[in-house]
């Protein structure tokens, strides 16, 4: 049996206060001063820990946090004194698309490393935009033209990135021509360059250890490379340096040791390639299309061309189509990319790695399942050292979450807990799909439900035609 | 149909004498309505009433206020704390009982309670808690002038979207006591026992382990009172359960903890769980805090070692293993029928056809928003598809098979309301699984903490003894009693205001619906 695919973890626990939903409103005065005062029975103890923490015996505020909102003190205290509020400090994480819950939830599962559980049942809308108008597939009875029963320890997250022949020609028992060289991740993410409005410098030699402890890889401008040091020549098996349009090549030292490469997009995209490729052979370079108005038809038209292995299509950080209007949300246009790469019979001509938008596990899964062969993450990793992309660093104002200061072990150990709480969330929804392996995920709409499908499908035929959009 | 003479035949030649029926004495419990109020000192009510330091205690406000929300007892001075979860808020001032306007001394204030920021999420909305609580209370739908927007939830999609099309008058004038609100369990007509129970609706599957015993016991004597089933989860069957095994569905899941021949032998219904709503593929969930010596020994494992069941039986790869198992259960237990609980997959329509052919009796769709005592976030909102998709898709399946009237389809799944359940009706389900609202019946304010540590801390959810003790068995009993019979209620009503006799007949009459997000222009197709 090859060896397991594992993250070792440990425990991080947070720097700064904890920030919860909730906070007890405490209105003290007209307070009875009942001997079994209802803050003693508190199921989480929040109350004695407060108490500590006003005596000085324990300098952790954590208790501020702790309110669960079960609202039993408020409705047991005989004056009526107590109230629930939503912490204001809550509903100041995160903008529109990083929600606070995605804040809080990534924050727990980089202290944690753990798969986050709760009960009751879901809480949220029906259904809403982007990721949020589908659900993954789940398999009932596991049908043998599945991918059979099998244990979550055999489920494979690991992908290719380069160019994989549609068929292999052997003569005389011996394979004709060259295999085109291959990256092997043993999971569908990489890290990405920090966008330009949450630029921490610092945090480029943090990309790469954690790159190198979880075995992915780390996008890594070429021009902060000087920020490397020694780690550079160490861990290139874990960096992708990035060639903007006109950046010089890097020495040939650099190259000819590199797994893969990422360069701009442009109209020298395959003088360059080819450059490189005279340097390294086996070098897999990536070129990187920003999805804007014609971001997508540049993708495919990219596909097309043999010198082209690797296509990184980057949206913003939101995941939306850069500079329209009106625009496209990144699920939509890698499934317009996948689709009319595989009609044209070239889907495995180029892998396809997505950028923008990833804020959960749950839409790494959805991504692929819409035609990415592999998604490319950075705020998620920023989130995970308790940013809660205020902004603020942008404005030159002292950054909350103090990253400036942060210990790169600390760092890197947050990080990783949460590339590991992915990895075991992937492997989740993929047991729950049938589904063996990640590369087989791939553009696998089957194994997914779409909101539109299921209306017209179903309310569509008892209700005439869907009026909101 | 065969006559019943001949089933009668039938029935002897399945059932031999000697099949083992519970042998304990069965509970009878009184289909009585009874005040419930709520065990906590202070309500959470929907206004709050404050009253300043400048009241001179004159007692005008009792005398306007018609609901009570001012007491002043005899031989005291002071007013007692205003009861304001009776106050309906400003729309007194419609009628001129506006307290607030009405004081000589203008000593009281009103103001929309702020903590129902709170309260609730866009599925279980603030005021369908309330109204909730309220039904559990009185046993009957809470009164229009309280204003409480419960009906629909707030998710924007699926039942919230549906409403009924209620015509002025309805066709035909029906007394309350003309409407049948029971409903056959078995339709195979295989000689098993024919039970009907008295509303559309029973209680879904909650194990000893992710609920308290004081829970199961209260939804099981509720069970009773309105004659009709509760589950017992995945976790085994307490020795407490025995007097109301007649009303007990004992389920046999992946994990096969606590599942004993004897168990499937005492109950009139065996349930199959293949999947839950919450959590479909991943197998049922109970985290090591919670899995205490009770727990531990009744599902024959080791003390705070957290139980995670398998996905999916490891003994059923088709729908022929799915037939042997169901047959083992129909040879152990002769007058059990026997219920399927799957999810909501892109084929469920299949599954439920597959389940039929198989031998089921119900088929019970458990859909992706359903409850559950622990799953992984991820689960809860993006595995399998909603319960609304899904019913329309099987019973549309069925029909085209001509097996509907064969089996009985039975969904759960965010259905939080009486509203919900006629809706799910009217789309197409027989019959319908009731999980959190009992719960909320009980107290519940679904803050999502039944996974860990001592559990729920409103001692609903929960294995620790000392939270437990929090509910009282005969008061859990009554608040889902109240529950019901203000569904039932409610049910009869709509029932009565589209001139239909029986709830089966408002079966897949989806034409007396509307989506609010279409044109609704479809011809009626009946």
């Amino acid at each position: 049996m090859p060896e397991k695919y594992h993250i070792a973890t440990k425990r991080m626990p947070p720097r700064l206060p904890r920030i919860g939903k909730f906070g007890v409103v405490d209105w003290r005065e007209d307070c009875a001063g009942c001997h079994n005062c209802v803050k003693k029975a508190c199921v989480y103890d929040r109350y004695r820990q407060e108490a500590q923490y006003i005596k000085g015996l324990n300098d952790v505020n954590a208790f501020f946090s702790e309110c669960m909102g079960c609202f039993s003190c408020v409705q047991k205290c005989t004056k009526g004194l107590l109230s629930l509020a939503v912490n204001p400090a809550y509903e100041r994480l995160g903008n529109g698309y990083f929600t606070p819950d995605i804040i809080l939830t990534t924050w727990d599962q980089a202290e944690t490393a753990s798969i986050p559980v709760s009960g009751a049942g879901y809480r949220g809308k029906f259904t809403g935009d982007g990721f949020d108008s589908m659900w993954t597939d789940m398999s009932e009875i596991v049908r043998p033209t599945r991918d059979g029963i099998h244990g979550r320890e055999y489920i494979s997250t690991a992908v290719d990135i380069g160019r994989k022949p549609s068929q292999l020609t052997f003569e005389n028992g011996e394979l004709v021509g060259a295999l085109p060289p291959l990256v092997d991740i043993p999971i569908p993410l990489i890290i990405d360059m920090l966008p330009a409005k949450y630029s921490f410098l610092q945090l480029i030699p943090v990309f790469v250890a954690v790159a190198a402890r979880t075995g992915t890889m780390a996008v890594i401008d070429w021009n902060d490379s000087g920020l490397l040091g020694a780690e550079k020549e160490k861990n290139l098996s874990h960096i992708i340096f990035y060639l903007g349009k006109d950046t010089p090549l890097p020495p040939e030292g650099i190259i000819r040791k590199s797994r893969l490469m990422e360069i701009a997009d442009g109209d020298n995209v395959e003088p360059r390639i080819k450059e490189l490729k005279s340097v390294n052979p086996e070098l897999v370079v990536a070129v990187r299309v920003d999805l804007d108005a014609h971001g997508g038809q540049r993708a495919i038209e990219l596909a097309h061309q043999s010198f082209v292995e690797v296509i990184h299509i980057a949206a913003d950080i939101d995941g939306n189509q850069v500079g329209a209007a009106k625009p496209r949300f990144i699920k939509d246009m890698a499934r317009d990319i996948h689709t009319s790469l595989v009609k044209e019979g070239i889907r495995d001509n180029v892998t396809v790695i997505s950028g923008g938008g990833i804020a959960l596990t749950e839409h790494l899964a959805k991504q692929i399942i819409c035609g990415a062969d592999l998604v490319a993450i950075n705020l998620p990793l920023l989130i995970a050292l308790e940013c809660r992309l205020c902004q603020d660093c942008r404005d030159g104002f002292a950054c909350p979450a103090k990253i400036e200061t942060l210990n790169t072990d600390y760092a890197v150990g947050r990080m990783t807990n949460l590339v590991a709480a992915w990895h075991d969330q992937l492997i989740e929804v993929m047991g729950a799909m049938g589904m063996r392996e990640v590369r087989r995920l791939r553009g696998e709409t089957g194994r997914a439900l779409f909101f539109e499908d299921l209306e017209e499908d179903t309310f569509g035929r008892l209700f005439g035609t869907r009026t909101k959009s | 149909m065969a006559d019943s003479s001949v089933q009668e035949q039938r029935a002897k030649q399945v059932l031999p004498e000697n099949t083992e029926k519970t042998l304990v004495p069965q509970v009878e419990i009184p289909r009585v309505i009874k005040p419930a109020p709520s065990r906590f000192r202070n309500e959470i009510a929907k206004y709050l009433v404050r009253r300043s330091n400048d009241c001179v205690h004159c007692g005008k406000c009792t005398e306007v206020c018609p609901y009570g929300v001012h007491v002043l007892k005899s031989g005291y001075k002071n007013f007692a704390a205003p009861r304001q979860q009776f106050c309906i808020g400003p729309s007194c001032r419609q009628t001129g009982h506006y307290c607030v306007y009405l004081c000589p001394q203008q000593a009281l204030k009103m103001v929309e309670n702020p903590m129902l920021k709170c309260l609730g999420d866009y599925r279980w909305t603030p005021d369908m808690l309330l109204a909730t609580w309220k039904m559990a209370e009185t046993g009957a739908p809470p009164l229009p002038e309280y204003g409480y927007d419960y009906e629909t939830g707030a998710s924007g999609g699926g039942f919230d979207r549906l409403r009924f099309k209620f015509a002025d008058k309805p066709a035909v004038e029906l007394a309350d006591d003309e409407i049948d609100t029971g409903l056959e369990l078995n339709r195979r007509h295989d000689g098993r026992p024919q039970i009907k129970i008295d509303v559309p609706w029973y209680g879904g599957g909650m194990s000893f382990g992710s609920v308290s015993n004081i829970t199961q016991l209260s939804k099981a004597r509720a069970a009773v009172a309105f004659n009709t089933f509760t589950c017992t989860g995945e976790g085994g069957y307490m020795e407490r359960m025995r007097p109301y095994d007649d009303h007990t569905i004992t389920q046999v899941a992946t994990g096969l903890f606590g599942v004993r021949e004897e168990t499937i032998q005492r109950v009139r219904i065996v349930e199959f769980k293949y999947a839950q709503g919450a959590k479909p593929g991943l197998g049922g969930h109970l985290l090591a805090d919670k899995v205490t010596p009770a727990v531990a020994k009744m599902r024959e494992t080791v003390t705070g070692i957290s139980l995670f069941s398998p996905f999916p039986f490891h003994s059923v790869y088709s729908i022929e293993d799915h037939k042997k198992h169901m047959d083992w259960i129909k040879h152990v237990n002769r007058r059990a029928l026997i219920s399927t609980k799957v999810s909501t997959p892109a084929d469920v329509d299949m599954v439920a056809v597959g389940s039929y052919s198989a031998g089921t009796h119900i088929v019970h769709l458990d859909g992706g928003y359903g409850g559950t005592g622990a799953a992984p976030d991820i689960a809860k909102k993006n595995i399998a598809m909603p319960i609304e998709y899904a019913i329309v898709k099987v019973h549309r399946f069925l029909e085209q098979e001509g097996i509907r009237d064969k089996v009985t389809l039975m969904v759960s799944g965010g259905l939080r309301t009486s509203h919900d359940i006629a809706k799910a009706i009217a789309l197409g389900a027989d019959g319908v699984v009731i999980g959190t609202a009992e719960l909320v019946a009980l107290g519940c304010l679904r803050c999502g903490r039944c996974e860990s540590g001592r559990g729920c801390p409103r001692g609903i959810a929960t294995t620790d003894v000392e939270l437990s003790e929090m509910v009282n068995l005969e008061w859990g009993t009554q608040r889902i009693i109240n529950l019901y019979h203000a569904w039932r209620k409610e049910l009869v009503d709509i029932l009565k205001r589209f001139g239909l006799r029986s709830v089966r007949e408002l079966r897949g009459r989806s034409d007396l619906l509307m989506h609010l997000d279409y044109t609704n222009d479809v011809e009626p197709r009946r």
